[in-house]
This record gives structure tokens, sequence and C-alpha cells, in this order.
């Protein structure tokens, strides 16, 4: 294309990628919003450098506008990569997006200076709407992800509700079935759903499935203790069922015991000792 | 002062505590209940937990002493109604109250009570009378 010797952009990039780079770090270490806790000088350099490197590799080829387009491949890619570390790294939305603006400030500069017949009033009225619109953008990036967050967690919530059901399977018996890992969140609210039925149904036996819990390492063990004691202080005794041949091996060789706790092979087998334990059988019907 | 009521029932002793409990109070009944327990030749003591809101180490010590004292007096004790939240700060407190008998209700806590009794005959009535 014959614009790329027109392109103030471009030339600039090309012509002073270096007066660009300190400018850059110099307004993002002075930035109120700059997170040296999470990220080092040293690092924001090279970033920055890249990222100038790239923008003049892209802005090259004459086109500044669009940056969907093919130039700007690499640029694109860059930021992904930027974008999911400084999630990672704990990183707001906003922060991450100031990273890119704040390059505005040296990137004008530059341009301001190539051409000095620009009015300087003119020049920082512009500035300043420029600056005024960014913030608002920002902010309103802040506060929808802010409401989103609280879409996610409210979800997270039910969704752990309804993976902990409890279920009553006979008069005086509940099950809970428990599928995926215990943490200290998930047997809060095991731990509440189950108290509350034992309440509610006046149950005198809980039997706890862990048939669905793909490991049982200390923590989970001491989880699942915490829940049968608080069900025995409610009067309710506990059975542990659905312990699968590889989970016994592994509990015994990391030292893990259910003492004083009624642990069962399959959930059959718990339900007949909680008959047992009830004073009830299942018979057969004579055929006829 | 406000006094916890102890009511005599059979070989029974039933406590229900319905304020809220501070350790005055706790220390106060625990003299009382062993009191009555000796004077009554009470065979069981049954508390009642079902309006106590806030617990803490304390209330949870003095649930587990009434219950070693009692059985060394000869009657078995057994703590019924417990409130969810309860169990859950007992447990979160660290205390399992294992030598604590529980039943979920004042039902559930005498029939839980006799059978402890007649267990406790039929092992003494086994070990035959003392020299």
């Amino acid at each position: 294309m014959t614009s790329e010797q027109a392109n103030p952009i471009a030339q600039v990039l090309r012509e002073h990628p270096q007066d660009l780079l300190e400018q850059w770090i110099q307004v993002q270490m002075d930035a109120p919003w700059v997170r040296l806790d999470l990220i080092g000088e040293a690092e924001i350099r090279a970033q920055s450098a890249e990222l100038i490197e790239l923008l003049g590799a892209a802005c090259q080829s004459g086109n500044v506008s669009d940056i969907q387009a093919d130039e700007w491949g690499r640029v694109r890619d860059f930021l992904r990569e930027l974008s999911r570390s400084r999630a990672t790294l704990g990183f707001s939305p906003t922060e991450t997006a100031q990273f890119v603006l704040s390059f505005k400030m040296p990137l004008i500069n530059m341009l301001r200076q190539a051409s000095p017949s620009l009015d300087m009033q003119v020049w920082q009225t512009m500035w300043q709407a420029s600056v005024l619109v960014d913030d608002l953008a920002l902010y309103l990036l802040d506060v929808y992800m802010t409401s989103r967050e609280q879409v996610i967690k409210r979800q997270q919530m039910e969704l752990m509700e309804l993976s902990t059901p409890v279920v009553q399977v006979w008069e005086g018996i509940l099950v809970l079935p428990i599928i995926g890992t215990l943490d200290t969140a998930r047997t809060q609210v095991v731990m509440e759903n189950l108290l509350q039925a034992i309440v509610e149904t006046a149950s005198d036996i809980a039997i706890i499935d862990i048939t669905g819990v793909p490991m049982v390492d200390t923590s989970v063990a001491q989880h699942l203790i915490k829940t049968v004691t608080a069900a025995r202080l409610m009067g309710a005794r506990c059975i542990v069922s659905g312990i699968r041949p590889q989970i016994a091996q592994t509990m015994v060789n990391l030292g893990v015991t259910f003492a004083d706790i009624t642990t069962r092979a399959s959930l059959a087998d718990a339900l007949a000792y909680a008959f047992a334990q009830l004073n009830m059988r299942v018979t057969r019907n004579e055929s006829s | 002062m406000e006094k916890i009521p102890i009511l005599k029932l059979g070989d029974l002793l039933l406590v229900s505590i319905q304020v809220d409990m501070h350790d005055r109070l706790a220390l106060a009944l625990q003299d009382d209940l062993t009191g009555q327990v000796v004077k009554h030749k009470a065979r069981g003591v049954l508390i009642d937990i079902s309006a106590l809101e806030i617990v803490d180490s304390f209330i949870g010590r003095m649930l587990s002493n009434i219950a070693a004292m009692t059985r060394t007096l000869g009657a078995e004790t057994v703590v019924v109604g417990m409130r969810p939240a309860v169990a859950i700060t007992i447990v979160e407190l660290g205390m399992a109250l294992n030598d604590v008998h529980t039943a979920l209700n004042v039902e559930k806590g005498i029939a839980l009570l006799e059978s402890l009794i007649r267990e406790r005959e039929a092992v003494e009535a086994h070990e035959g009378p003392q020299p």
C-alpha cells in the first residue's frame, strides 16, 4: 500500500520505539492502578516492549483501523495470552485493560511532537475528552463484571445445594449420596442439609454414601467425621457406605481411620444394617 | 437469681433449659442436678436444650461434665433437641461430646434412657451382688 509512508502512527512506532517504551513504562509505574505486588517492573517492561514491536509490525501494513484483519493476528495472540496470564495472577478486568489504554498517552505525545503545528489548546481538550470516555468505559466494564460475578456465584450456590440431596428412603432412614469431592464449603452445605432433614423427618439413622467421592484423603475424612459428629449430636446415628476397595486401601495407607463410625462397603449393606438397628426386616412374600 | 427447674418423673429427672446459659447458671445447674440425682436416687437424666441457641466451649464442656458426674452417681444422661446450628458450632469448636448420649426429641430421649437403664441393670445383675 502507498499509505504506508503517510501514516503517522506507523511512522512513530517505527522511528521511536525506545522513547515510546520509556514513556509508557513511566506512565504505568506512576499510575494508581499499577499492581507491583502481582507483577514486577521487568516483566511489565518486557511485555510493553513486545507489544510495541508487534504493533509496529502490524501498522507497517498500512492498516491501522481494523484489528480483526490478518496483519493483526500476532497482536491479538499476544493480548490473549497477556489477558489470560493477568487473570490468573489476579488482575481485575479494568487493571488489565489499563495496560493497553495507558499506551495512548505516550503514543499521542509522540504524534503531537511529530506535528508541531497542532494547537495546544485543542490538543488538551481532545485529550481530556478521550480520557473521560475511557474512564467511563472502564467503569462500565467493572460494574458489568461485578454483576456477572454475582450471577456466577449464585449459580455456584444453587449447584452446590442441588448436588447434595438428602433422601428419605424409609421412615427413620436418610440417605445422603455425596458425588464429587468434599471441601470445607461443601461440607458446610452437606452438614446443614443433613441436620435440617434429620429435624424435619425425625430420622434415627443417616447413611452417608461416598460411592461418588473420587478420593478420600485426610481432609475429606476430617470433613466426614465432622458431619457424622454433628448428626450424632442431634441424636442420629450415621453409617458411612460406598467405600470402594481402592479407597479403603488408600485410607489405611494414609493412616486415616473412621474410628467409632459404622462403615459398610455398599449402600445395600448399610440399609440392611439400618433396618436391623430399627428392629425391622425385609421378608420375601410366600409365593402362592 | 434465676434457676433452671429440675422435674422428677419416676426415676428420671427432666431438665429443660429455656434461657440462655451463662457460666454461673451452668455451674449452679451442675451443682443442683448432682444433688437431686443423689436425693431422688434417679436412674436417668434428660436435658432438653431445644431452646438453646448459643453455645460456647464452656457449655459444651458442662454437658460433658454433667454426663460424667451423673454416671458416677449411677444415672445415665441424655441430651435432647439440639438445634442444627448448635450441633455445627460444637463440631466447629472441635468438641465431639463422645461420652454424651443424644436424641432428637424428648420422646426418643426417654426411650433411649429406658434402654440405657435396662442395659445397665442387666450388666449389674450379671455381675451379681457385690460382696
